[in-house]
């Protein structure tokens, strides 16, 4: 409503507008303060920086060398480990995201239907994997010699009579990972959502239940998600982060660079240019790409989930 | 004693049969297994000796128990040229401060983000989700840069500052507040307190899981800061740093590798269930109400 009135109004009058609200909220101004200014200089303005260094030629030493969109031009024609390494993080993210996203909604919910006590000890047993730092743990699982738990127990339970090289034949490569990423996988999104179990109000089931809900399912389908919708956002964002950015798990599991690149996703890709060969130029390009396609992912998640937002 | 039984009742909801709670517990616990697994041979292997480490078939258990490795590596870490407190204090000042200061600052901007109306907040707003996705390796080198402009390398301040505004933390509180009702904000208004005050007085306190989960975040977060870049002297490197370091040096990497992952487990673990606990005692006290 105000919109339409300011439209009708001209230019000076609509900036006096702007002032005096600004004046009438110098309080949240002055609350927003503290953390606009670390945001400010630790973020927003190395990302400003940074942004033009995909159009550049910058080995760290010299000063950058402005080349254009030549970058860009190269990663797709020339590039053809880049190809690939898009296809490999879409097939990556499209199996870690929607997947681990689900469970994280799934376990968060089951859990909340527990008992107080046991709701701790499980939230940690499903949390635990992402704080702690042991994925090189499933090096000795899926170790390509007998002593790897996985090829001495299908050896002994007689289906594999030889020991698979999980880490190293490219067929196994990329399905490894996923199952280790997944496993790390329930973590901001999967406290976010069991918080925002915990902060619904309690008065809204006991009216549901007034109101004929008749099961758990119901309950959920018609009490509970509609009212989590922010805490949905945030566990997809989350998740969109996660999936498209893993690299860590990979380089330390299936080494770098993995067989066949079987395991190069974008993200690995940028840090081979970026840490390795000391390109950063042609880095940034890379992370650029990148975060297109997590900026149109993104996008899509709003869109899906906008029913749930006020 | 009131509190666990006002618990119970309240968890008595629409159709709730015993039979499909057991079931849910059996899915959970068969899961959590199959989660906590890697965890357990961590451990297990962390306390293995050497030559456990070749057994076929592997073991999931260690036949004699050692704990050597631990010994290993706190040997290492004791031969240092700087005492092992040092690092310790170092990591704990850090972790507090960053903790705390993100807690303080993210949730007050949160609060204005998510219940004030006033120009620029829809802008950034979309700023912070943005920021989010963006993740350039360059980053870390224009921070570099900034940091080392504001005379700020090899220092502690270098690995304190740039954490303290956490993206992520601020858009968590701010989806949370969102649901507070406007009505609560209205009352708090009518009764004469300001927005500082509301924001610490009345919401605050009902976002006690969303603040509590944003406090493990960051407190996972700064307990794992390592800075190797941005700090060099010996003396004010952090205890994620040295570990690793120690843990590289070990002689049965494996081992070593695992006792140092799970000696840093600890704290992370430990701020986890206080943190959990305190937001199952709030919420039996409290739930926000229209």
């Amino acid at each position: 409503m105000d919109k339409d009135a300011i439209g009708q109004r001209s230019k000076k009058e609509q900036r006096h507008y702007v002032w005096m609200q600004m004046k009438q909220n110098k309080e949240c101004y002055l609350m927003l303060f503290p953390f606009m200014l670390f945001f400010l200089v630790f973020t927003i303005i190395p990302v400003i920086m940074s942004l033009p260094m995909g159009m550049t030629d910058f080995n760290m030493v010299q000063f950058p060398k402005w080349v254009g969109l030549s970058n860009f031009y190269n990663l797709f024609i020339s590039d053809a480990i880049f190809v690939k390494s898009i296809r490999v993080t879409l097939v990556f993210a499209l199996f870690t995201g929607p997947i681990s996203y689900v469970l994280c909604f799934l376990l968060a919910w089951l859990i909340n239907e527990l008992h107080p006590k046991l709701k701790t000890i499980f939230t940690l047993i499903f949390y635990a994997p992402s704080m702690a730092n042991v994925y090189t743990v499933w090096q000795l699982i899926f170790s390509g010699d007998t002593y790897g738990i996985a090829n001495a127990v299908l050896i002994n339970l007689g289906i594999n009579t030889y020991a698979v090289q999980w880490l190293t034949d490219s067929q196994y490569i990329l399905g490894v990972v996923i199952v280790v990423q997944l496993w790390i996988s329930l973590g901001a999104g999967f406290l976010a959502l069991r918080a925002g179990f915990q902060n619904i109000d309690r008065s809204q089931y006991e009216a549901g239940a007034i109101e004929g809900i008749k099961n758990r399912w119901q309950e959920l389908i018609y009490i509970t998600i509609p009212s989590m919708g922010p805490q949905l956002m945030f566990a997809a964002v989350m998740q969109i982060v996660s999936s498209f950015t893993a690299d860590i798990v990979a380089r330390n599991l299936v080494g770098f660079p993995s067989t066949d690149y079987a395991a190069h996703t974008i993200m690995t890709h940028a840090f081979d240019y970026g840490w390795v060969r000391y390109e950063m130029g042609y880095a940034s390009a890379i992370c650029m790409v990148l975060f297109i396609f997590m900026f149109l992912a993104n996008k899509l998640i709003s869109k899906l989930l906008s029913k749930y937002m006020d | 004693m009131t509190d666990t039984s006002k618990l119970k009742a309240s968890n008595k909801r629409a159709g709730r049969k015993i039979g499909g709670s057991i079931a849910i517990f059996l899915f959970l616990t068969v899961l959590g297994l199959f989660m906590v697994f890697p965890i357990y041979l961590a451990i297990v292997t962390s306390i293995k000796p050497v030559e456990e480490l070749f057994i076929f078939p592997p073991k999931f258990y260690p036949m004699n128990p050692t704990l050597d490795n631990f010994r290993d590596m706190f040997r290492v870490l004791g031969q240092m040229w700087v005492p092992f407190s040092r690092y310790v204090w170092n990591s704990v000042f850090v972790t507090v401060v960053v903790t705390v200061a993100q807690c303080i600052v993210a949730s007050m901007a949160a609060f204005v983000l998510a219940k004030c109306k006033f120009p620029g907040n829809g802008i950034i707003n979309k700023i912070i989700v943005v920021s989010l996705l963006y993740n350039s390796n360059v980053i870390y080198i224009m921070q570099y840069m900034v940091m080392s402009e504001l005379n700020l390398i090899n220092t502690t301040k270098a690995l304190i500052l740039p954490s303290i505004a956490s993206a992520m933390g601020l858009f968590l509180m701010r989806q949370s507040m969102s649901q507070v009702p406007d009505a609560m904000i209205e009352a708090a208004k009518v009764d004469g307190a300001n927005m500082f005050t509301t924001c610490w007085r009345i919401v605050i306190p009902n976002q006690k899981p969303a603040l509590m989960t944003m406090s493990i975040f960051a407190f996972q977060g700064a307990w794992n800061i390592q800075g190797g870049s941005l700090v060099y002297d010996e003396a004010k490197k952090t205890l994620p740093t040295v570990v690793q370091q120690a843990a590289s040096a070990g002689l049965a990497r494996a081992g070593v590798a695992m006792a140092a992952a799970v000696f840093m487990l600890i704290p992370p673990v430990v701020f986890f269930m206080l943190a959990q606990k305190n937001v199952i005692e709030t919420m039996a006290h409290s739930g926000i109400k229209d």
